[in-house]
């Protein structure tokens, strides 16, 4: 349904996406995330065609986005970071000035008002301005407006911030019930919402895609592993790959400049005292060795914080050893 | 509904939410009812000087109350068109929905098309009850009524002009006093612009820059002269600016 190839966006010198690829499927609901600034909404804004793209294809429902725009945007329910909503507007006549824009008319315009308005709870406030809302209606009329047209693709700009605990799980319902029946992307920069509504997640920082793989897959390989973390004082350019020589180690992580890395190892199986001997006899100069305990955050933090220093190798490889496409 | 005409129906909308089109529109209403009413009285001062001297008086009312006043509403519209111009793109991209309104499946042109006929219409309204002037007068007095007319038609073409530079300022920032301002600098230029062509005098260089000034085509106009060559102008300038604005537009999503 979604299919971007090697999509590229610079602002002047500043390379804000770097060779993305990804697609989602008829039915799916895929988690964009990453920290603020990783490329999320650069790429929501190249799908909806806001933007174009420097280099590469983005592809929606079989539609350029360069070279059809109107067929791409007919198809695309898109709710951008802060909601698209007129103060002026009552709920009401917003939605029907967004259903007008959609080419809704008569009954068909009035039902699908009726549907979204019901959908999302807006029934107590349809008459009032959306200027005298609170953060929570606002969010929810932005994607009342997103869904009125009934698009096949929803792309959904962090869609439960600013909600209060009981709508985030409504929303959430809410998501996962289109699934199936529309193609979502959503980013956010909370896991527990990618684990709890999403079939697939890419985790994107520095504009690169460096994971991409189920929450379960994601976090259950990392669960069942064992995670030593090492950091050395000076490593050398074959310390990844000597590291992951030793006996027992699946996958060397590289952090950063700071000369971090984090070790797997299968589930029971302690190679601290291997790494030890190897660092000594190398001569890495051995500052840290310690066991970690890893969830889906601290490798969500551990991918994204060295942003700078994440040469796309040692992770990409890492993941991509696993079967995944990265 | 077309999605121009819901553009068009939204911004009336948004336009009578607001309480800037009722300041506007009362300041404007009152300063040409006020300066009708001068024009007015010193016509009828001039009468009776006349009535004094010759014993008898004939005045033109096309000429001592009509002409003035279209010259001076052409001042007022340069001051008071920006003001309902400025919020057109310029909120749009304040608030954020500037984005929601360029992924919808609507043209950019027809974007563009809908905000300025929602202020057209605005400014055909509002100059609709200034021609309570020419009623009123009508029932007391006897005047031409084709150049007044004629002079309608030049506010008319004078005003879709002023709205369309005002359209093109909004579109290039987010801030609206600064489109109001870019605006009434663009016109005063262009105003301008016959003043630096008479002082040209009468060269090739002279007329084309004149020509470019809408002064003189407005002139015409008001006195009754209703030229091809003026409405070409009016009419190739308005879809200059409103082309302008659509590649302003176009240019903003590149950021």
């Amino acid at each position: 349904m979604i299919e971007v190839q090697q999509i590229t966006k610079r602002y002047g010198q500043h390379t804000a996406l770097d060779r993305i690829s990804f697609s989602v499927a008829k039915g799916e609901v895929l988690a964009f995330l990453g920290p603020n600034g990783a490329g999320k909404t650069t790429t929501m804004r190249i799908l909806t065609c806001f933007m174009p793209a420097t280099e590469g294809i983005a592809r929606v429902a079989g539609f350029d986005c360069a070279d059809q725009p109107m067929e791409v945007k007919r198809r695309i329910g898109y709710l951008p970071e802060t909601p698209p909503v007129y103060q002026e507007l009552t709920v009401t006549e917003y939605l029907r000035f967004v259903g007008r824009l959609r080419g809704l008319t008569g009954n068909i315009l009035t039902s699908s008002m009726q549907r979204e308005i019901e959908r999302l709870g807006l029934g107590a406030v349809q008459r009032r301005l959306i200027g005298n809302l609170s953060r929570g209606y606002r969010q929810r009329v932005g994607l009342a407006q997103a869904l009125l047209h009934d698009p096949q693709v929803l792309i959904l700009d962090e869609p439960t911030v600013g909600l209060d605990p009981k709508q985030i799980i409504e929303i959430r319902e809410l998501i996962k019930n289109l699934a199936g029946s529309h193609s979502v992307i959503l980013s956010t920069h909370i896991l527990p919402e990618a684990t709890a509504v999403c079939q697939r997640v890419v985790i994107i920082s520095g504009g690169r895609i460096v994971a991409e793989d189920t929450p379960e897959q994601l976090s259950a390989r990392l669960r069942q592993s064992e995670k030593i973390s090492l950091t050395l004082k000076s490593p050398t350019a074959d310390t990844e790959s000597r590291l992951k020589g030793v006996q027992g180690v699946q996958h060397v992580f590289v952090g950063g400049d700071s000369g971090t890395f984090i070790l797997e190892s299968e589930l029971g199986r302690d190679v601290r005292e291997e790494v030890a001997r190897l660092t000594v006899t190398s001569g890495w100069g051995l500052l840290e060795l310690k066991a970690i305990s890893m969830t889906l955050e601290d490798v969500f933090l551990q991918l994204t914080r060295h942003e700078e220093g994440l040469v796309q190798d040692p992770v990409r490889t890492s993941v991509e050893s696993t079967g995944q496409p990265a | 509904m077309t999605p121009v005409q819901a553009i068009i129906a939204k911004e009336l909308r948004s336009y009578f939410v607001s309480p800037v089109v009722y300041a506007v529109g009362a300041v404007f209403l009152l300063i040409v009812g006020l300066l009708a009413y001068l024009y007015v009285v010193f016509a009828g001062a001039q009468a009776i000087q006349l009535m004094q001297v010759q014993g008898s008086a004939q005045i033109n009312l096309n000429d001592l109350v009509f002409r003035n006043l279209f010259a001076s509403t052409r001042f007022i519209l340069l001051i008071v068109l920006p003001i309902l111009t400025m919020r057109l793109f310029a909120e749009e991209r304040k608030l954020r929905t500037f984005e929601f309104l360029l992924t919808s499946p609507v043209g950019i042109n027809e974007i563009v098309a809908g905000k300025f006929m929602s202020v057209f219409l605005l400014f055909l309204g509002l100059l609709g009850l200034t021609g309570l002037v020419p009623l009123v007068l009508a029932l007391f007095c006897d005047f031409e009524w084709y150049p007044v007319l004629t002079g309608y038609l030049g506010l008319v073409l004078l005003g879709a002009l002023f709205l369309s530079v005002g359209v093109l300022a909004s579109a290039l920032t987010e801030n609206q006093i600064v489109a109001a301002f870019v605006s009434i600098g663009l016109l005063l230029v262009l105003w301008l612009l016959s003043g630096l062509g008479s002082l040209l005098g009468d060269t090739a260089i002279g007329q084309a820059v004149t020509y470019l000034s809408f002064m003189e085509h407005y002139d015409h106009l008001v006195r009754g002269l209703v030229d091809t060559k003026d409405l070409v102008y009016f009419f190739s300038s308005l879809a200059l600016m409103l082309f302008l604005a659509h590649r302003v537009v176009d240019s903003a999503r590149w950021k």
